[in-house]
């Protein structure tokens, strides 16, 4: 494509004036893009900037113009190695989120399985229903569930245990069965939702594969392993590459409101998330919470790139971009 | 299909089969049991006496039925649930209507092969799922820039739109036959008109997928709160009312005449627990299925 710049010339000039056609003939468009588009600026783009917080000794007074710092806030998070802040919420994030993945999928995959091969379609339906309830509710609501069966005075837990002649077990002092706690209370709240999403995917494979193997005598144990979950493989893999792209972003709600700022757990329990909002909120530390914001965005994005491209050569069509 | 699935119905059960129904059966009934159990855990504790759950602690069944707690709820905390309501109420409404019409709008223009700068508008939208200035950049332009601290619009604007959301309405708009749009224009319709008149009504099951997920999402909001509205007694949420309360009952008594230590903290605390969450556990069943039923639609994609 060779050029002798008259031509070039003429071409921006048709090009402008396309344009402006183009605007012209679909002024519409536009003006209804308008909310999006200042949407998006002031609530995600700004913010963007704001990263620039991350390189200051932020003071509320002076707000932008508190003095640069460079690295210093990352050197604070990062000081100590094995023992630094940034290790311990990172590997807390990233361990929480592998547990989340794996059980969550295991368990709903699983439901979906079951749902699938009974054929009661009114026991199905109910207990779709009735497992979808803790959806539905907000986290507020789950901790004071939590609060129920755990605390250490009238807790149904610690109900039982004494009932059963042991020792009441002080659960909101034990930062070690708290992991446990917590996976369990995020497979609890996804089971219905995401059973459902996986029994839609089965729904969608071909009936008549099923009709095939029933012909030649299959067991119902034998559909599953030789029909169902081949043909779901693709999806699954896809769905948990691209959770281990957000393998960086913490569940804050469950974390903040199952734990809060009990300080006895927080070793086993802060998350990234967790640790920016106490930042802003509690120790006003706005430089330290904003390098901390900023680490796991970098992260994140560094993540979600990989795993599209990895994504990209196993299945092309799943790819994000 | 019909006549196999009768066939199937009619051919004898073999015993492994058998085996298998009984094993899946009890296998759903556990995992139900485990997701409702907890409700009615709260349940039974609001219609507790106090005392009964100091000396038992909490359990399965009402121990000594009372409606004590609801009624305490109601004379000390009326004003304050009430109110609450009426701004979780607002809040929902406000958002999930203005959050569907600008939804809509953006997917619909995205969705126009005639749009020329639909790529680049798609990619300024996804750009912010991969990356994000983060919760205290976030915080600061809303209070600093936008000014929408001790307002209620600080829940309602930042939840109003999700990419999530445009590409889900554009996906779905894809899939309406285009000749129906362009046999519009012929009749003389404009760009907005067809948006109003043939896209808006066709599109009513994304649109209640979406509607839905944006008013669970303002009616459980908290967070918000919780950053804007901390000294505005007047602007809490439901949400936020419960999250305070159960920290410390007295954060929601605010007349200065009740003497707290006299109140059944507990019980009042589970009493309002459900009547924060019961309209959506009344709700939800009837909902639910236009969850599953948009998202299943078309896969989302960048």
């Amino acid at each position: 494509m060779e050029h002798t710049p008259m031509v070039v010339g003429t071409k921006l000039k048709t090009r402008k004036k396309k344009w402006f056609s183009d605007f012209r003939a679909h002024k519409t468009y536009y003006f209804m893009l308008i909310p999006m588009v200042v949407f998006f600026i002031f609530f995600s783009y700004l913010p963007m900037f704001g990263l620039y917080y991350a390189f200051i000794d932020y003071d509320f007074s002076k707000g932008l113009t508190s003095p640069f710092i460079g690295l210093k806030n990352f050197e604070f998070l990062f000081h100590g190695g094995m023992e630094s802040i940034i290790w311990k919420i990172t590997k807390n994030t990233v361990l929480y989120n592998v547990a989340f993945i794996i059980l969550n999928n295991f368990f709903q995959i699983a439901v979906a399985i079951l749902l699938k091969e009974l054929t009661y379609k009114k026991f199905v339906k109910t207990t779709q229903t009735l497992m979808f309830m803790p959806y539905f509710v907000s986290m507020v609501i789950v901790s004071s569930i939590v609060y129920n069966l755990f605390n250490f005075d009238y807790g149904v837990v610690n109900g039982v245990i004494s009932f059963l002649g042991f020792e009441k077990f002080d659960f909101y002092a034990t930062p070690q069965v708290w992991p446990f706690i917590i996976v369990g209370i995020e497979i609890w709240k996804g089971l219905g939702y995401g059973s459902v999403i996986y029994l839609a995917s089965i729904m969608g494979i071909d009936e008549s594969v099923y009709e095939a193997a029933y012909v030649d005598g299959a067991t119902k144990w034998q559909r599953i392993l030789h029909i169902t979950l081949p043909l779901l493989k693709p999806t699954i893999i896809v769905l948990v590459l691209f959770a281990l792209g957000g393998i960086m972003r913490g569940q804050f709600d469950l974390f903040w409101n199952v734990v809060g700022q009990n300080g006895l757990l927080l070793n086993a329990t802060d998350i990234i998330d967790t640790y920016v909002y106490r930042s802003l909120t509690v120790n006003f530390s706005i430089g330290l919470g904003s390098a901390a914001g900023l680490y796991q965005s970098v992260f994140g994005l560094v993540l979600i790139l990989t795993v599209n491209a990895i994504v990209k050569k196993v299945d092309k069509d799943n790819a994000l971009f | 299909m019909a006549a196999l699935e009768s066939k199937s119905n009619k051919i004898r059960v073999d015993q492994s089969t058998k085996i298998f129904n009984i094993v899946s059966v009890l296998m759903v009934l556990f995992f139900v049991i485990i997701c409702v159990l907890p409700f009615i855990l709260i349940l039974s504790g609001s219609f507790s006496s106090e005392s009964a759950i100091a000396v038992n602690g909490y359990s399965f069944l009402p121990q000594h039925f009372t409606l004590d707690a609801y009624s305490v709820v109601f004379t000390t905390l009326g004003g304050t649930i009430g109110n609450a309501y009426l701004v979780t109420i607002y809040v929902t409404l406000t958002g999930t209507a203005l959050g569907l019409i600008v939804t809509s709008m953006s997917g619909y223009v995205l969705s126009r092969p005639d749009f020329k700068h639909r790529n680049k508008a798609a990619f300024f939208i996804y750009f912010t799922t991969l990356f994000s200035g983060g919760l205290i950049p976030s915080y600061l332009v809303n209070v600093n820039v936008l000014h929408l601290d001790h307002s209620l619009m600080a829940i309602i604007l930042p939840g109003l739109m999700s990419p999530f959301f445009i590409f889900l309405y554009r996906n779905y708009v894809k899939g309406i036959p285009d000749s129906l749009m362009e046999s519009a224009r012929i009749d003389g319709a404009g760009d907005f008109r067809i948006y109003w008149q043939i896209v808006i009504p066709l599109c009513k099951p994304v649109s209640a997928t979406i509607g839905l997920f944006l008013a669970l999402s303002y009616w459980n909001n908290w967070f918000g709160y919780s950053l804007y509205l901390v000294a505005d007694k007047d602007k809490w949420g439901l949400q936020y009312l419960l999250y305070r309360m159960l920290s410390r009952v007295t954060d929601a008594v605010r007349d200065s005449q009740i003497i707290v230590d006299q109140l059944p903290t507990e019980t009042m605390k589970l009493a309002t627990a459900m009547l924060v969450t019961g309209p959506v556990i009344l709700f939800y069943p009837f909902a639910q299925r236009f969850f599953v039923s948009g998202l299943t639609i078309g896969g989302v994609k960048g």
